[in-house]
């Protein structure tokens, strides 16, 4: 079973990566650029062969390792 | 006293930071990250600067999930003595022991010079020394030294005084320009400036040197 999971800074939290992208897309001449946000994705290839159960696990490996939550949130995605 | 150095792959302040503690009489164990245990009767660990595993996924990340690292969270629970420089003050927000997170610089930039910075509490081990608001120099040299902490956390740094280094210039966009910060017991200190590449007037500096020398006295009473 494949997972995605896709880590963002949280809202509030200033991404400076984010803000320079913006900044680059501006002198490249794309207008309206209101905001960008950086964030990661991790995909994973996994013994597990129930959705609940590989589910589970990868939220336990978001908290302990993939994410730091003082910053970042992230959401898990199961794919078949 | 007795000082353990973790060395990470990557570290590169390990043996800096060992003639830091040399330099007040130290008996130095360099302690390698797949160790489970700190040498018998270690005071303080020092967690070194550098770039733990590449800094992969985020910085210091990695090393908090070292074998080593679970010794040195048990010894901070005891109540022993920690110091974090640079990616070892990154390790240390990764493992919890310490309250925020390091980001990338505000400017995006490596920054590497010699830095303005006040002591704001002389009340820790590691800053008595200095007194309160003394003005010092320190080097700086990295990319992702942006503190932050939400609200919360600050109000509790500030109300209890563990604010222990503040910039006094803008350097990389940390809040409230926080350079280092106490634990709740004030006997973890993590902070991005090096005080042990300033001990020395060969180096050319030598503001770091109070930061060993008030460890001396306190070890003795500890």
């Amino acid at each position: 079973m494949k997972a995605r999971v896709h880590v963002m800074l949280k809202d509030g939290v200033l991404d400076p990566q984010g803000e320079a992208v913006r900044h680059a897309l501006g002198t490249l001449g794309f207008d309206g650029v209101n905001g960008v946000r950086q964030g990661k994705v991790i995909e994973l290839d996994l013994d597990a062969s129930d959705k609940a159960g590989a589910e589970a696990q990868v939220d336990a490996m978001c908290q302990k390792l993939l994410a730091n939550t003082v910053i970042e949130r992230y959401d898990v995605e199961i794919l078949t | 006293m007795k000082a353990a150095v973790l060395v990470f792959p990557g570290s590169n302040c390990d043996r800096d930071l060992a003639e830091g503690f040399r330099s007040i009489g130290a008996d130095v164990s360099m302690v390698w990250h797949k160790d489970t245990v700190l040498p018998e009767g270690t005071d303080i660990v020092g967690v070194p600067g550098g770039f733990s595993f590449g800094d992969y996924l985020r910085c210091g990340a990695i090393a908090a999930q070292s074998p080593i690292t679970r010794a040195l969270v048990a010894h901070a629970k005891r109540g022993g003595f920690v110091l974090g420089i640079c990616n070892g003050f990154q390790v240390l927000t990764e493992t919890g022991l310490l309250p925020g997170a390091l980001m990338r610089n505000a400017g995006l930039k490596f920054v590497c010079r010699t830095v303005d910075l006040r002591v704001e509490t002389d009340d820790s081990a590691f800053t008595h020394g200095y007194g309160k608001g003394a003005e010092i120099r320190l080097p700086v040299a990295h990319h992702d030294g942006n503190y932050v902490a939400d609200p919360d956390a600050l109000s509790r740094l500030t109300g209890e005084d563990r604010i222990a280094l503040r910039y006094t210039e803008a350097v990389n966009g940390s809040v409230d320009n926080i350079a280092g910060v106490l634990s709740e017991n004030r006997r973890v200190l993590g902070l991005m400036p090096h005080p042990e590449r300033a001990i020395d007037a060969a180096q050319g500096n030598t503001d770091g040197k109070a930061m060993f020398t008030s460890l001396t006295g306190a070890m003795a009473l500890a």
